[in-house]
């Protein structure tokens, strides 16, 4: 195989503040290959937002270093196409616009926006909402004109900040499935962060799971059931049982870590 | 979505202006009140057409027939003080638009001139007249002056907050996208920044409607201002009342535009009923 297409090699990252400081990541080496399907899994607060910060360039580590397709990350770019979880779409472009964003500031000539844009309707969905503003949509329907916007650029690298964490159980897997048939089609390397146990199982090739402050990898896992998977079959849960044991653990650590804080 | 019109609530709406009008009428006709001090409903509209209609027959006139027809004094003192609100209003948030942006985008502009803003910000533009004449004299330009100023605070004021108050998931999501620094500024600050901006524009367009009636009524000789105080100096109170009522209801179509145009420009922006 060649050489990884995302590599993070010995990354810290502190926080400071006046009073405190907050080690979010220490220590965390990952390499990452190309058209793999990554779930950085863990409770909140550790560090998986900011590992994916960091990737994305938006937070550089305090230490260590992220390579992405060979390039050191010293930024956010569009190599590295983001979806977050509150969506961010401009909510004074129409959808049409919205997608078009990127390669507009690019200098790409129009008929060839219009086609990738059409296009792009046409694999999510979206046709006829191509000139309604974000908020005359649902939640997920933004997140496709979200999952849109960063595939117009073509990025090789899609990451995801909890991106369907807000959106209801059906419409969620509605947008896992589409995910997976992108992801099948274009052979995008993902980082996906979720805090649900079943969404990184059902989605990923490899699932890191990360330890509550100082976050750490507690456990890096190939998943190896048939897609699409099965979340009701019997490997699929001794799976979820595993893991849901790793996540608690770190879920305590947290609600104690919270009790002390309350107590200070 | 326009919602038709309610013709229960206009009806509702007329109810206590129409009481008013005619206990006013009443007082009047019966003699209750001197009617210099206040003249009936009935002679404040009859001054009103008077104002509004051509003062010459149209056989006395030289122009065109729709020359005659705008040629009354309400129009001609209508048309000057809009003119005298448009300009000063251009002039002054013209100023106070990209002033705001850079004040409100970069930490040290701001911190350069937001303290002169906020002395100067407190003095009402009235207190710039004796100012406004020394240094422009007379006419239009110590109106569009005193206009200017009044519609410069709100604008700037309300365009700084506008550029603070961006979400930085926007940002987050430009630069992401490969934006640079003035694309972002362009594409992303300022419209977000829009609906901050059009509410500084209608407090501005509302100061200034305010001063150049005070300021018509020092610096120049014609318009609604003027006319009302020019009305007191004869003792013509119909004229002063039907001067007021032009003014409120110029101020009204300002208001109904502006909105308009808020509308319109603001029709992506969420919790607006249109």
């Amino acid at each position: 195989m060649s050489a990884p297409h995302i590599a993070v090699k010995g990354v810290n990252k502190i926080f400071a503040s006046a009073d405190r400081e907050v080690v979010a990541l220490k220590d965390i080496h990952l390499d990452i290959p190309q058209g793999q399907f990554v779930c950085l899994l863990g409770p909140s607060g550790c560090g998986k937002s900011t590992l994916l910060n960091a990737i994305a360039g938006f937070s550089l580590p305090t230490s260590g270093s992220i390579t992405a397709d060979g390039k050191a990350v010293t930024g956010p770019g569009p190599d590295r196409g983001m979806v977050f979880q509150e969506y961010a779409l401009f909510p004074w472009m129409t959808v049409e616009k919205n997608i078009a964003f990127g390669l507009e500031i690019k200098g790409v000539a129009a008929e060839k926006i219009q086609d990738t844009v059409t296009s792009l309707l046409a694999k999510l969905g979206l046709t006829d909402f191509s000139n309604r503003y974000p908020k005359d949509l649902s939640g997920g329907m933004r997140q496709r004109v979200a999952i849109a916007r960063i595939l117009a650029l073509d990025s090789p690298i899609m990451l995801m900040d909890e991106p369907f964490g807000a959106l209801d159980a059906l419409t969620r897997r509605n947008l896992q499935d589409e995910l997976l048939r992108i992801w099948a089609e274009l052979g995008k390397t993902v980082i996906f962060v979720t805090h649900s146990i079943e969404e990184a199982i059902y989605l990923a090739d490899r699932i890191v799971v990360m330890t509550y402050r100082p976050g750490t990898v507690k456990r890096d896992l190939l998943v190896d059931l048939p897609r699409l998977r099965d979340p009701s079959s019997p490997a699929f849960n001794s799976l979820k049982r595993e893991l849901g044991q790793l996540v608690m653990e770190e879920q305590q650590r947290h609600h104690d870590a919270e009790l002390v804080a309350a107590i200070d | 979505m326009s919602k038709p019109f309610n013709w229960r609530e206009a009806a509702a709406g007329l109810i206590v202006p129409i009481a008013l009008i005619a206990i006013w009428q009443a007082a009047c006709s019966l003699g209750w009140v001197n009617e210099h001090v206040l003249p009936s409903p009935w002679a404040v509209v009859t001054r009103w057409v008077a104002y509004l209609l051509p003062a010459k027959p149209f056989a006395e006139f030289e122009g065109s027939w729709l020359m005659w027809a705008i040629s009354g004094e309400l129009l001609l003192d209508a048309s000057g003080s809009m003119y005298r609100v448009v300009v000063g209003f251009i002039v002054g948030a013209g100023l106070a638009l990209p002033l705001g942006l850079m004040m409100g985008a970069s930490p040290r502009v701001y911190a350069w001139l937001n303290p002169l803003a906020q002395v100067l910000r407190p003095i009402p533009p009235i207190a710039y007249i004796p100012l406004a004449i020394l240094w422009f004299g007379l006419g239009n330009p110590p109106a569009i002056f005193l206009i200017a100023i009044g519609a410069f605070f709100p604008v700037l004021i309300n365009t700084i907050a506008g550029v603070r108050q961006v979400d930085g998931i926007y940002l987050r999501a430009a630069r992401n996208l490969g934006a640079n620094q003035s694309t972002l500024f362009l594409r992303v600050i300022l419209p977000a920044s829009v609906p901050y901006i059009l509410s500084g524009v209608r407090i501005g367009i509302g100061t200034a409607f305010i001063v150049v009636i005070v300021s018509e009524m020092i610096a120049v000789n014609n318009g609604l201002g003027f006319r009302i105080l020019e009305a007191r100096e004869y003792f013509w109170s119909d004229k002063i009342i039907a001067g007021m009522i032009s003014i409120g209801m110029l101020g009204l179509a300002i208001d109904m535009g502006v909105n308009k145009l808020n509308n319109y420009l603001l029709r992506w922006h969420r919790g607006l009923e249109h």
